[in-house]
């Protein structure tokens, strides 16, 4: 034994003697880590997390979160001798004097815009190969509310500066608050402390950005990792991968070197985009002063949606017995956001209901072989692009010579129209994908050689394909619809019978499928050639 | 053979197949110079943003193809920085992409659900324990204790009560009142109805008493636009009419919408338009909306002049400014 190696013994004994840790460990150094590019989408936003962390802590030690008015003295020429709150000198002194401060900024500013574009593309991922299916619908929802809760935190973060972008946006928030019915004025003082903008919003949302949010994500990702690692990852059906088992490489050591290495990666490239791309130049917008706005406005890509549905929403009021209900705010603001996050919470319990299908998964489905899944994501997918796209109206109106009214109309009309368009053009796509998949079983690969026959025909030659891929293409299962009678045994009408008809007719079109490839089917092929 | 349709069959995990570095050593070799060079590289970029960090001055600004003129030192701390980072990432992936293991292992899994005599084992518990207290055969605590539980859930709602004053009526309210002038902002100068030539606008707020300055509290109701078209130029019924003064009239510059100031005017088409959600409002007929989801008109404010021939407001503005909220009336 090495003097190394007995150093290390003695430590790991030393904590092993007071938790009992070996046990554990030695299971899990060798647990099995399922490989796929996709899976590492989730990583992406869980690093950025930790990026956000590191570089968020670094700003605090100079930002300012105060409305004290002062005077800027900075190194920033256009800017001195102007009336400011500190907390908006405190983010130019980061930009300017503090030396890797503004690379801190653009690093603190990319990462978030990378965490929220992982944690959607990881979303997807795990919607359209159906991860989220029992058992895994806990890790669903605590994905739904990280989603959430790191918009709010993108909100909060980009409001924090006190520029005049920030403060519009901060204005536009004090709007929805205020439309609220009945409680509104009032929870728009309390949150304000009296009227906007006030002094103490910032100060506020600078301990929620910095302090209980932070807190919140933590808890919630270690539950949501916490869960990856006990219910173990999915994998992709292929040879030799049954619901029984999990195909993959140990954590020790490649995937501890791949994933660890991974986090570096995401690092470097955020460290990159924060040298080299300027982002959110809080100087060229000057201090916030609720009389002036800047020409194209935009919030960050994940509130843009929200801000392109309150864009396109109707001018629509009600003014009923002497109070105010404002449509055109609540309408885009509150009660279509409220539809779209509910709706994705409940996801995996609305589709298990409506296929009565209360197994457990850990194979991943191909898209296409789950048509009605893939469309309804598509369906949802266009809605919110949409609303994305008229986020951008005035941007892609002065770029592109259109007038803002073409702009808007044009969204108002594809919102509605272009969802259910998405949907019908995806089913039928992922019903052809599967008619190319038994296809490509039955009379295999097309080799691109022609031969002619003795008879003058010419035929392409096909070649079979290898056992590994038919497996591949056929290993999913075809469910068919419930069957669900109007009348129970007895005869009798059944309570419900109109929730029964609506299932049924959900469960019929998820089973909607080309059926797969057999191998008596390709045998009887074979027999006629 | 049997009738029965015969699924394909699963041929189970390929073989494994072996690397170029597995059977070559000097391939394998290869790439231990390559991950050692990564390695090497993140040192140098350390290196770098060190080097940035204590000589490269702050106010250096250098040419460089695409990016144009770039700041020295932020640019060599964060490429020194991404560098460091990525090389790291990149020596550790390579490694163990050719050097450590690649064949696949299989791990079992095991359904979560419990066995069916540890989950009567838990019911049994669950309800022995709640029987050791008694909670249900003692009512009176039982709801003692929920009343006691709710009544402390109001405490947070207590505590953050003064969070705010309550709104009152301070949302109907601006500082305007009969007689105030107009003053530019920025500038604070009294306005002539001639400074203001046909087709300019202005930016006003109303005077204060010498010493106070405007609050952004107060901006953020009391900005007002000032637009002078022609007289004949105004479609507007007569009360609206003798709001303005030789042509000159005076909107709320907060937005009806979602209060954002709405700063674009069109001089052609005499058009207000707000650039958060391009609400539309025609400056000929009393600021209608004609674009857009803002569902009222700018609150136009009462002007004329005084004895001085300043602007002044005739009268306070006759309805709230700003976006909408529950209690306003109309």
């Amino acid at each position: 034994m090495t003097a190394r190696e007995r150093i290390a013994g003695n430590v790991a004994g030393y904590v092993d003697d007071r938790t009992g840790a070996a046990k554990w460990m030695k299971k899990n150094l060798n647990k099995v880590f399922p490989d796929h590019w996709s899976f590492l989408l989730g990583e992406i936003a869980l690093y950025s997390f930790v990026i956000l962390l590191l570089s968020g802590t670094f700003l605090t030690f100079w930002f300012d979160p105060s409305m004290r008015e002062v005077v800027y003295e900075g190194s920033y020429v256009p800017l001195q001798g102007v009336e400011m709150s500190a907390a908006y000198a405190s983010a130019l002194d980061i930009s300017f004097e503090v030396r890797g401060g503004l690379l801190m900024r653009q690093i603190h500013h990319w990462a978030a815009l990378i965490f929220m574009v992982g944690i959607v593309v990881h979303l997807l991922r795990v919607y359209f190969t159906g991860a989220f299916r029992k058992p895994r619908e806990f890790n669903w929802i605590i994905g739904v509310g990280l989603l959430t809760l790191g918009i709010v935190e993108g909100f909060l973060g980009y409001s924090l500066p006190d520029d005049l972008l920030s403060g519009t946006g901060i204005r536009i928030a004090e709007a929805i608050i205020q439309a609220l019915p009945v409680v509104g004025s009032y929870l728009a003082f309390f949150a304000f402390g009296g009227e906007f903008p006030g002094t103490t919003f910032i100060p506020r949302i600078y301990t929620v950005h910095i302090l209980l949010l932070p807190g919140i994500f933590l808890a919630l990702i270690t539950v949501h990792l916490m869960l990856v690692w006990y219910q173990k990852h999915t994998q992709f059906p292929g040879p030799g991968r049954t619901e029984k088992n999990v195909v993959g490489y140990p954590l020790l050591p490649v995937y501890m070197a791949k994933a660890g290495g991974f986090f570096f990666i995401v690092f470097g490239v955020t460290a990159f985009l924060g040298a080299v791309a300027s982002i959110n130049p809080i100087w060229l917008y000057g201090p916030y002063t609720p009389g002036q706005v800047s020409a194209g406005s935009q919030p960050d890509w994940y509130m843009g949606w929200l801000d392109g549905l309150v864009r396109m929403a109707p001018p629509l009021e009600s003014y009923i017995f002497g109070y105010t209900i404002s449509w055109n705010i609540l309408i885009p603001g509150l009660i279509l956001p409220g539809i779209m996050f509910t709706g994705l919470a409940l996801y995996p319990f609305i589709e298990s209901w409506a296929t009565g299908d209360k197994r457990e998964h850990h194979l991943l489905d191909r898209p296409r072989n789950a048509p009605n899944r893939t469309a309804i994501g598509a369906m949802a997918l266009t809605f919110t692009l949409v609303s994305l796209i008229n986020g951008g109206n005035d941007i892609i109106a002065t770029t592109f010579d259109l007038t803002i009214n073409q702009m808007m109309w044009f969204s108002r009309i594809a919102i509605v129209v272009l969802p259910p368009i998405a949907f019908v053009v995806t089913k039928r796509l992922c019903l052809s994908l599967q008619r190319a998949d038994r296809d490509l079983v039955l009379h295999g690969r097309e080799t691109g050689r022609l031969v002619r026959m003795p008879s003058g025909e010419f035929v392409e030659v096909h070649e079979p394909i290898s056992p590994e891929k038919a497996w591949l293409l056929t290993s999913h299962e075809q469910l068919a619809p419930l069957e669900l009678s109007d009348l129970d045994a007895a005869g009798v009408r059944r309570p419900g019978a109109l929730k029964n008809k609506l299932r049924a007719r959900i469960s019929r079109a998820a089973a909607v499928a080309v059926p797969k490839a057999t191998e008596t089917e390709r045998r009887e092929l074979e027999g006629h050639h | 053979m049997s009738n029965e349709i015969e699924p394909i069959k699963d041929p189970g995990l390929p073989a494994h197949v072996h690397r170029r570095t597995d059977t070559d050593p000097k391939a394998a070799q290869r790439a231990e110079r390559q991950v050692a060079i990564l390695f090497i590289l993140s040192a140098l970029g350390t290196l770098l943003m060190i080097y940035a960090y204590i000589f490269i001055d702050q106010d250096l600004f250098i040419f460089i193809p695409v990016l144009g003129d770039t700041n020295a030192h932020q640019i060599a701390l964060g490429m020194g920085m991404a560098i460091a980072l990525f090389c790291i990432g990149a020596g550790a992936i390579h490694w163990a992409k050719t050097l450590m293991p690649d064949e696949e292992v299989i791990a079992q899994r095991h359904e979560f659900k419990s066995d069916e005599d540890d989950r009567k084992e838990f019911v049994k518990t669950a309800k022995a324990g709640a029987a050791a207290a008694g909670l249900g055969r003692r009512p009176l605590i039982k709801r003692s204790l929920g009343a006691a539980l709710g009544l402390v859930g109001v405490t947070p709602l207590l505590l953050l009560r003064d969070l705010g004053p309550l709104p009152e009526d301070s949302l109907t309210k601006t500082s305007w009142k009969a007689g105030t002038r107009l003053v530019t902002d920025p500038g604070d100068r009294p306005i002539r109805a001639e400074d203001l030539e046909v087709g300019a606008v202005a930016q006003t707020l109303p005077e204060l008493p010498a010493g106070e300055h405007h609050t952004l509290n107060n901006i953020a109701k009391d900005a007002v636009l000032l637009i002078r078209l022609r007289p004949e130029e105004f479609n507007l019924d007569a009360e609206r009419l003798s709001w303005t003064y030789e042509g000159i009239i005076a909107f709320s510059k907060i937005c009806s919408h979602m209060g954002c100031a709405v700063a674009l005017y069109e001089q052609q088409t005499k058009h207000l338009l707000c650039p958060c959600h391009q609400s539309t409002f025609d400056v000929t007929r009393a600021a209608k909306v004609i674009f857009g989801p803002a569902a009222r008109p700018l609150p136009q404010l009462a002007i004329t002049v005084d004895e001085e021939g300043y602007l002044i407001a005739q009268s306070p503005f006759n309805e709230p400014v700003g976006p909408s909220f529950w209690e306003r009336s109309s």
